[in-house]
């Protein structure tokens, strides 16, 4: 037997455990299987396909250079400031539950009670949350900004206190050898670490939220999710079309933006 | 705040040396981030005064969620397989679709560029949308149910899961790739041999995340008609039963936080 034989049986024997993979894997899909179904697809479903084609090709001009409060630049800045002042409220809101929830900052029970509590305002989804706020504000834009504010925080302060956990402490006490002050050490020690990361964060869940801000107008909450839902039912296509178009453009350069500084950021 | 931002500061060092210091944008920053602040909100009617008064709203419909409606528990078991069934599928043929697509928009395996751009900007495309429009869009071509929801996912996690294949597969170690490419195996054969075993703990775990995802967003595409939990979530807030409300809350609360540590367990055992 030659060395290159021996070598290849030392490679460790994985095809028990792809197999076993593979065979969960295809009972799982074999279960879910039954979600796809066939009888409602009716032939009027490739004729609303390629009515929204051609909407999206034939764009209502007409809408999209509206100026007024109709017109989808209006309602799609109106989306981004539901989603930026939802932000910002959220972000805010999210720094002391984060430090509440850090494991190094806080005794157990405190930081393990915040953090189900997290978890629960998390994964309660952001409808529910614009229905109950438009008991609160009535319908319109407001809801939609306590409704962002109120589901940033959940990642907000779970990515946060990743940072905080991370601090580096020695900075700390090498402050404290040369003699500063508490707030010296917060001012020059600890908020210079988490501001670059905490913005980076903070861009990054907006926009998320400025995705989700679309989908709030669905319930009512402001934004250009109402005009997309009213048209779609109307069978406006061209309209739907406008709409989309303006979404799409507006979701990619945000993205775009937001990556563009978020990697300036972190690496300073 | 520093407001260095008119005057450059000069430092002279005790041997003389002038030293200037660099101006700082942070000022300018917090002034646009302001004024931003400001503008939002005069448009979205923000303030406080609202909140203080009739904050007491929202914690009336939390305390009618609260005791749950233990009895309605019977009838939810069916949707809410129905949500799982929804993301899994979804999740499992976006996952398998996604990686010959990310293999087309890879720079390093695919060498012409029109089909690396093309297959990229239609990621970026898929990935915009919101899931709950994505699935609105499918209602109307697909019919009210749960296959309109599958679809919505099924797009999404191709997106998702294809971007940040695509990204792995461009910065792996392409000397054992390469070498096998010149050994006389094809472009498939060599991505099977040499960049799947480097990717793949890394793609089931990102396949695993966007189920987790899934889960939850499939939990309100049946707002819209495709099917799942949200069809009962929307029907019992419309009806404003809350303790029906407050019980499919309690069972997705539980239902993620199940998956979600299962699959938290699972990606560390892969990393």
């Amino acid at each position: 037997m030659n060395a290159i034989d021996k070598q290849l049986q030392l490679q460790p024997n994985r095809r028990m455990s792809y197999i076993m993979t593979i065979f969960i894997l295809s009972i799982l899909f074999v279960w879910s299987v039954s979600t796809i179904h066939f009888e409602n697809v009716s032939l009027n479903g490739t004729k609303i396909a390629k009515n929204i084609l051609v909407g999206l090709l034939n764009p209502d001009w007409s809408l999209i250079f509206n100026v007024s409060t109709g017109g989808i630049p209006y309602l799609l800045i109106e989306t981004m400031a539901i989603a930026f002042l939802g932000t910002i409220v959220g972000a805010l809101l999210a720094i002391p539950l984060a430090f509440l929830s850090a494991s190094n900052i806080m005794p157990k029970p405190i930081a393990f009670v915040v953090r189900l509590l997290l978890i629960i305002i998390r994964t309660i989804p952001a409808i529910v949350y614009g229905l109950m706020f438009i008991r609160v504000t009535g319908p319109g834009p407001f809801a939609g900004v306590l409704t962002m504010s109120l589901t940033s925080i959940g990642m907000l302060s779970k990515l946060y206190v990743d940072v905080i956990e991370d601090l580096d402490k020695s900075v700390l006490e090498s402050m404290e050898a040369i003699g500063c002050t508490l707030m010296e050490k917060i001012r020059f020690g600890i908020w210079p670490q988490l501001t670059a990361l905490f913005l980076s964060i903070v861009i990054y869940r907006f926009d998320m939220n400025l995705r989700d801000a679309t989908v709030l107008g669905l319930v009512g909450a402001g934004g250009i999710g109402a005009p997309l839902i009213f048209a779609m039912n109307a069978y406006k296509w061209s309209e739907v079309g406008a709409i989309l178009l303006g979404l799409i453009l507006l979701i990619l350069v945000v993205e775009f933006v937001s990556n563009r500084i978020r990697t300036k950021l972190v690496r300073g | 705040m520093q407001w260095k931002l008119l005057s450059q500061k000069k430092i002279v060092l005790p041997n003389g040396k002038e030293v200037l210091e660099k101006r700082s944008i942070m000022p300018l920053m917090w002034l646009i981030l302001l004024l931003l602040t400001f503008l939002s909100i005069r448009i979205t009617n923000f303030s406080i005064e609202v909140i203080v008064n009739r904050i007491s709203q929202f914690f009336v419909i939390i305390q009618q969620m609260i005791p749950p409606n233990w009895t309605y528990l019977s009838k939810l078991w069916q949707p809410l397989f129905d949500t799982i069934k929804m993301s899994l599928f979804g999740s499992i043929l976006g996952a398998i679709c996604a990686l010959p697509i990310a293999m087309l928009a890879a720079t390093n395996i695919t060498k012409n560029k029109w089909i690396t751009t093309s297959s990229k900007f239609i990621l970026s495309l898929l990935r915009t949308l919101p899931t709950l429009i994505v699935a609105l869009i499918a209602t109307f071509i697909f019919g009210l149910g749960t296959m309109a929801g599958t679809i919505a996912i099924f797009l999404f996690t191709i997106a998702y899961v294809g971007k940040l294949l695509y990204e792995q597969i461009e910065n792996v170690d392409m000397k054992a790739y390469e070498a096998m490419y010149s050994m006389g195996l094809t472009t498939i054969q060599a991505f099977r041999y040499a960049i799947m075993p480097q990717i793949l703990p890394n793609y089931l775990s990102t396949s695993l995340f966007c189920f987790e995802g899934n889960v939850r967003y499939a939990s309100i595409l049946g707002y819209v008609g495709a099917g799942g939990i949200g069809l009962l979530l929307n029907e019992s807030l419309g009806w404003r039963s809350y303790a029906n409300v407050g019980m499919i809350l309690l069972m997705l609360v539980c239902t993620v936080f199940i998956i979600e540590t299962t699959s938290e367990y699972l990606r560390k055992k892969l990393m």
